[in-house]
């Protein structure tokens, strides 16, 4: 399969008018080998304004990398497949759109701060050269060497790195000083949009305050609207205007900040993970798990994905797909609360 | 299991204690400090929990108790009776009563076992039973303490998920009924609603057995649901200890106060408060500076921090600090 096929399909418009930053539709995302068939994202919708901050939480295998790499159409050619759905950025298809003209966005108008800074640069090019690589190729506004140069210098100003280091190599830095380079390299070209996955889930406490608290600034600063991918609670508390939780590949319940963490409405997955995280401020004598494992992706169980982990669980959960409950921009995929309407 | 307990264990001594422990690894700069004269005291049934960043010596003082590395200076007490120089022999009995849960349930199981197999392991090495079909029983036993399906018997690592290879690891520890077990970042390779499985296992078994812990993480939230009492180290140094909530409600060493003030909180309307980080990033341990080691990022540093040898001071309720504000 070439890879224009790949992404192809038939649904959605190529252009769509809109003032939301981004917009997904029904992505689907399935990884398809020989033998097996991993449903990754069955079905999301997401928007995003400009300069807004959404933060997706959930588990390993919950989707959320895969929902990301297709943003930026990276996802493994030769297994992954969209059969549907449409990613509009500024109203454009991503989907439908050329591979050349993928390649200006990425980096450009949308930008990922990968997990890991360790395995995320290149360790026999200097930092300075890995900025300027980014800058060369989507800056047509600096042409001299001197005018990128001093872009390299002024970016890695902002991360807080002394522009003398830019000829050092990656394993001169510690981890939260790479994971800086890194920010810097994603925020060189000023993005629209900034795809952060799991950015802080390599650094130590105090290290990854100083970075999320640079973070926020230079977002404030620049404007830049950020997917913030993780699965601590505490991170999407302190820096998230809007929180989607994904399980096996949904969103099961997304809204504002205020709506998750202080509403007192929840799906009860997202109870769950509140039960699961040791509080600071009370004692308790034990946590509250989620019994049970995430479902098998490539084997996922009939009705609610859910339902064999719930403790609210009936017949109707087991064998139908829950409907969304909407209360403003609070949604809940959940039976539980599409009967209280009835 | 308490006819296992050792009736030689009474109430007053700890069960584990180290007096000055050092380890300092040569390498070719130096002198690499990664536990410096650390004084702790373990009570039978309790939990210490270690937390510091990355590089400060945190599971290197786990293994230096359990020997397996050779401390520099120092007595480590089991029981009273320092096992520093014991032969080889001794030791290997020894280990029987002292054991590790490893961080990463991924790389610490041999891929060629079988669950039961790995679980049999100790008890084979240690010739424990006097049987084998004793020791098939003693697996499915522990395999249900530890709450792994019987079905799970044969299956290989690879098949199953971090939750449960890590519920392999701590049967495999339990295997010789030890009293004191070392827990090496048990929980930091799983996701959340595993970890808390995992740490209300340790929680049971603790209640059970009457085991003693040393729970080493960098994770505030997780060391304060599950220790007695808790143990900041910075570069190598112990800079305060304190019964937990003690500790979380009075925090008095500038470095455990940063450590606190950074992690993030799950509640929206602490968002806009201003956090206070502390600056710059850890300093070398290779020949460091007498006195402080945190000196170099502490805002109330003075030349008195870096003079001299730092020494644990009695704040009453148990709270020591090393902190020379706290110095009589």
């Amino acid at each position: 399969m070439s890879k224009k096929d790949l992404y192809k399909n038939t649904d959605g418009e190529k252009f769509i008018e809109t003032d939301k930053l981004l917009i997904i539709k029904n992505l689907e995302v399935i990884y398809k080998t020989d033998k097996t068939t991993v449903h990754a994202v069955n079905g999301i919708d997401l928007e995003l304004g400009k300069g807004e901050t959404i933060g997706l939480v959930g588990e390993t295998g919950a989707g959320k990398t895969t929902t990301a790499l297709s943003i930026l159409r990276l996802l493994p050619e030769v297994t992954a497949h969209t059969p549907h759905g449409e990613i509009y950025f500024n109203g454009e298809n991503l989907i439908q759109a050329p591979e050349e003209r993928m390649r200006d966005i990425r980096g450009d108008k949308i930008s990922m701060i990968f997990q890991d800074p360790m395995t995320a640069l290149n360790p026999v090019y200097t930092v300075g050269e890995q900025i300027y690589e980014a800058l060369e190729l989507h800056a047509p506004e600096h042409k001299t060497k001197e005018e990128l140069n001093a872009r390299v210098d002024e970016v890695l100003k902002m991360v807080g790195i002394t522009p003398e280091r830019k000829n050092e190599y990656p394993h001169q830095f510690s981890g939260g000083m790479k994971q800086r380079v890194v920010i810097a390299m994603a925020l060189a070209c000023e993005p629209e949009l900034l795809i952060a996955d799991e950015p802080t889930t390599a650094l130590d406490v105090t290290i990854q305050a100083q970075v999320l608290i640079m973070m926020r600034e230079l977002r404030d600063r620049l404007g830049t609207a950020m997917i913030m991918i993780t699965h601590d609670l505490g991170i999407v508390a302190q820096t998230c205007d809007k929180v989607a939780v994904m399980y096996a590949g949904e969103i099961i319940e997304s809204g504002t900040a205020e709506d998750i963490y202080n509403s007192g409405k929840r799906h009860p997955y997202t109870e769950g993970l509140f039960g699961s995280i040791p509080d600071l401020t009370e004692d308790t004598d034990r946590l509250k798990p989620i019994p049970g494992l995430m479902p098998d992706p490539t084997n996922l169980p009939k009705g609610c994905y859910f339902s064999p982990r719930c403790p609210y669980a009936t017949d109707k959960c087991r064998s139908e797909h829950p409907p969304v409950h909407v209360d403003g921009d609070h949604k809940i995929a959940c039976w539980l609360f599409a009967e209280k309407e009835e | 299991m308490s006819e296992n307990i050792n009736p030689t264990v009474s109430e007053a001594t700890p069960l584990i204690e180290t007096r000055h422990l050092k380890k300092y690894f040569k390498v070719r700069k130096g002198l690499l400090h990664a536990v410096d004269d650390i004084n702790i005291k373990i009570m039978p049934g309790k939990t210490i929990g270690v937390v510091g960043e990355s590089g400060c010596g945190k599971s290197t003082l786990g293994r230096t108790i359990l020997r397996l590395i050779e401390p520099t200076e120092g007595e480590v007490l089991y029981d009273g009776e320092n096992i520093v120089p014991y032969g080889k022999h001794e030791m290997n009995k020894m280990r029987r009563n002292m054991q590790l849960i490893f961080q990463d349930p991924y790389s610490s199981l041999n891929p060629r076992m079988s669950v039961s197999e790995l679980i049999a392991e100790y008890m084979i090495v240690n010739k424990t039973c006097k049987t084998r079909a004793e020791v098939w029983d003693r697996v499915d036993e522990l395999m249900e303490t530890v709450g792994l399906a019987e079905r799970f018997a044969g299956a290989f690592p690879h098949e199953l998920d971090g939750g449960r290879r890590q519920r392999i690891g701590i049967a495999r520890a339990l295997s010789l009924d030890p009293k004191f077990i070392v827990c090496d970042e048990p929980v930091s390779a799983l996701d959340v609603s595993i970890q808390a499985q995992i740490l209300n296992l340790l929680m049971d078994l603790q209640d059970q057995r009457g085991l003693t812990y040393m729970f080493i993480t960098h994770d505030l939230s997780v060391v304060k649901h599950i220790s007695d009492e808790i143990m900041v180290m910075y570069l190598g140094q112990c800079v305060e200890i304190a019964p937990s909530k003690e500790l979380f409600k009075n925090p008095v060493h500038p470095y455990t106060q940063a450590l606190l003030a950074a992690i993030p909180i799950p509640d929206v309307s602490m968002r806009h408060k201003e956090i206070e980080v502390i600056k710059g990033e850890l300093t070398s341990p290779i020949n460091p500076k007498p006195g402080c080691r945190f000196a170099s990022r502490c805002k109330y540093a003075t030349p008195k921090c870096t003079e001299g040898d730092l020494t644990l001071n009695d704040l009453g309720n148990g709270h020591f600090s090393t902190c020379v504000m706290h110095q009589q």
